[in-house]
């Protein structure tokens, strides 16, 4: 049984730089590729080939990152999540990790969907798809600070509070 | 009004606020 939160905690860290590095991959770098393809024809081929299976990932690293998450916390899993003291450090991550899970899941799949072409949509319901998923993409990336800060700061709480 | 995520330099200033805000009420307000 000892063996499992170094386990979890390590496929916890694997999963979670799958996550947080496509979302920065996303904002950081396909996002202005896509606006610079756009402009000589080659967002197809983006679109076509690299987002779909970017976002295979992206979404299953989420899960696999909430899960081993909450293994690691164990029996501290209710403590934490209701910010009992000594837990409100990484309570407050685990809760921002879960509210990423949430938007990745309810708002930003089916937006991108939409966006893909993967459901039938109109010209009009694409776009404002497309832009609700940039929106809540931008909004994770943004939550994502906060987030890596009180993972990383729960186990050094003495330091930092 | 624009929002200021469309700005990404914007939206990883909003990130560092985010943090350092609720930082402050981890520390001062809620305790670790």
């Amino acid at each position: 049984m000892e063996a499992i939160p170094p386990l979890a905690r390590w496929l916890h860290f694997m999963a979670g730089i799958m996550w947080v590095g496509l979302l920065y991959y996303f904002n950081f770098v396909q996002v202005a590729a896509l606006k610079a393809a756009a402009a000589d024809g080659s967002a197809a081929a983006i679109n076509r080939h690299i987002t779909p299976r970017a976002l295979a990932w992206f979404r299953w690293a989420s899960v696999a990152t909430w899960l081993t998450g909450a293994a690691l916390l164990g029996s501290n899993f209710i403590a934490a999540f209701t910010l009992q003291p000594g837990h409100r450090a990484i309570g407050i991550g685990a809760w921002i990790g879960t509210i990423l899970l949430v938007n990745v899941w309810a708002l930003l799949w089916p937006a991108q969907k939409i966006a893909l072409g993967m459901v039938e949509a109109n010209d009009a319901q694409r776009n404002a798809a497309r832009r609700r998923a940039f929106i809540v993409s931008r909004l994770n990336l943004a939550l994502s600070f906060p987030l890596l800060f009180f993972m990383g700061a729960a186990g050094h709480a003495a330091a930092y509070f | 009004m624009k929002n200021p995520l469309d700005s990404l330099p914007a939206a990883v200033a909003c990130g560092l606020a985010l943090t350092l805000a609720l930082y402050l009420i981890v520390r001062y307000a809620l305790g670790s």
